[in-house]
């Protein structure tokens, strides 16, 4: 049991960390000035033509929906390609297992690494809409968990998906087949209240939908309808994911 | 320092660990020969604690394995077959992030390492980049940071597969200056002249068994004829079978020569020497030739 509860993971945090560092610069603009500009350019291009939505501006009601994208967006990527490079390209993992490290560390870190990388791109957002005066006052920040709580979700099951990775290619599926149709039925761009019930039943049991609910609600100064399923589907699925992740990831290794 | 005791591994229907069992003394070094997919580098995996054996026991540093694994790791460097240093860091900064991976804090380490880099020869490249570096200096430079938490004993998988001879000379003279400091090393190898120089005794395995364990000498001297004669040229394989085979102890036909190993090779030497044709050439066993004895001259893939 001490062996699992121990802090080691906190060294692989700090090695990515230090990699983050020295790439600041590709990487900010990578996860944060991507959403950006697609928010800044759907919000108030299209957001011209749109009557409000749930009582406010377009602009807002993207805003509060490219938060948790971007945070989904850049857990995923993190924990596919660049977990990927470190397991099987540059067997970063390999060397930190003939270290004092376990398996369980390593996947533990880079879960963690991940999602608060992710976490700086859902702020990112949130510094964007008190900039432009979409929010106010200290409720908004009440989103910050959310983020949180959605980086290590989504950085989760990402990690399943690296286990079985054989190359790059493989991420293709599951962001074309797996997160951009939970973009759509997530309510990130438009309200998911209007899809058709079957489609609405599927968004129920996906993360995206929950984060963007909550973190809805909350940037934009609403009581959210019904917080605890929304961070217990997250949780879930953060939990079910690193747990998973590191099944799978042991069996790759340990042979 | 390390000892193991019927380990069996399989993988599936095929077990590619069968019964192995070994025990290497402090200050040793041990080396674990075979051809490929021979089974050495599912072992030296078992010994680390990062392949789960199906029975055997293992003790490594004064731990069981795999359970005191990583507690064992403490005191243990590894230099793996393929590099795995980190390419996103410099040099001294590689050093510095695997130092905290043993728990060490940043001022031991740092103070470590203008030494590490010295003993590998990389003082004047300590802030280059490694896509900067050639492969013997990744080689070395692996190997320092496989000393970076002053092991007591170092596993090393083909620690100069790849190299040019310079740089594995240079190898060489390193592992023997950390023979003389008293460290353990357990390596695996292709190469019988690195075994024969650096090694006190060396275990041969083939189809996941140990065939053959002692000192590279011993070895020589029990398991093959003292002399080899190879003889090739034009008519070899009908010379071969009407006088060769009578003069010489045992012969092996390998392609385009003829490898006799006998006691006295004076009259082989003569007889071939009377046919024009033919070219010979005579030396002393040595392991290469017990490891082909023993473990065949077919390809292995």
């Amino acid at each position: 049991m001490t062996e699992l509860l121990s802090l080691r993971f906190l060294h692989i945090v700090r090695r990515n960390f230090l990699v983050w560092r020295k790439l600041l610069v590709p990487s900010l603009i990578g996860n944060l000035a991507d959403p950006l500009i697609w928010l800044l350019g759907f919000g108030l291009g299209f957001g011209a033509f749109l009557p409000k939505i749930e009582g406010v501006p377009y602009l807002a009601f993207l805003a509060a929906g490219m938060i948790c994208y971007s945070t989904m967006y850049s857990a995923s990527f993190e924990a596919l390609y660049s977990a990927f490079a470190r397991l099987a390209i540059q067997r970063t993992w390999e060397g930190m297992l003939h270290a004092p490290l376990t398996i369980g560390d390593v996947v533990l870190g880079e879960w963690v690494w991940a999602a608060l990388k992710s976490v700086l791109s859902g702020a990112a957002i949130l510094v964007v809409m008190y900039a432009l005066g979409i929010v106010s006052g200290w409720q908004p920040l009440a989103a910050l968990p959310v983020v949180l709580v959605t980086g290590l979700a989504f950085s989760g099951v990402a990690l399943v998906v690296t286990a079985f990775a054989k190359s790059y290619d493989f991420f293709v599926y599951y962001f074309t087949l797996a997160m951009t149709p939970m973009m759509l039925l997530s309510g990130v761009f438009f309200p998911a209240s209007g899809l058709p019930a079957t489609a609405r039943r599927l968004a129920e049991a996906l993360p995206l939908l929950h984060a963007t609910e909550l973190a809805r609600a909350l940037t934009l100064g609403a009581v959210p309808v019904r917080p605890l399923v929304n961070v217990a589907v997250l949780l879930s699925y953060a939990v079910v994911g690193v747990g998973v992740a590191g099944w799978l990831i042991r069996r790759r290794l340990m042979k | 320092m390390l000892e193991v005791e019927s380990l069996h591994k399989s993988y599936g229907t095929r077990e590619v660990v069968r019964g192995v069992s070994f025990a290497v003394s402090p200050g040793e070094c041990f080396g674990l020969l075979g051809p490929n997919g021979a089974g050495k580098t599912t072992t030296l995996r078992c010994c680390l604690g990062l392949t789960r054996p199906d029975s055997g026991r293992i003790r490594l540093a004064g731990n069981a394995i795999p359970q005191g694994a990583r507690r064992a790791r403490y005191r243990v460097g590894v230099v793996p077959q393929f590099d795995n240093l980190d390419p996103d860091f410099t040099v001294t900064e590689n050093l510095l992030v695997f130092g905290r991976y043993f728990d060490l804090n940043r001022r031991d380490v740092r103070a470590r390492i203008p030494q590490l880099l010295d003993f590998a020869g990389l003082t004047e490249r300590a802030d280059a980049g490694i896509d900067t570096l050639s492969g013997g200096m990744k080689r070395r430079l692996t190997l320092a940071r496989a000393l970076i938490n002053d092991p007591i004993v170092l596993f090393m998988d083909e620690p100069t597969t790849g190299l040019d001879p310079q740089a594995r000379h240079l190898i060489w003279s390193r592992l023997k200056s950390l023979l003389g400091a008293g460290r353990t090393l357990i390596l695996t190898t292709h190469f019988m002249e690195e075994a024969e120089r650096l090694c006190n005794r060396v275990a041969i395995m083939d189809r996941g068994e140990l065939i053959a364990l002692d000192t590279p000498r011993k070895l020589i001297e029990t398991c093959i004829e003292p002399q080899v004669t190879e003889i090739f040229g034009e008519g070899m394989p009908a010379w071969i079978e009407e006088t060769g085979r009578a003069l010489a102890g045992r012969v092996e036909i390998a392609g385009e020569t003829a490898f006799c190993y006998c006691r006295e090779p004076d009259e082989l030497l003569r007889a071939a020497g009377r046919h024009s044709g033919l070219r010979a050439l005579s030396r002393a066993a040595n392991l290469e030739d017990v490891f082909i004895k023993l473990t065949g001259r077919d390809i292995r893939d």
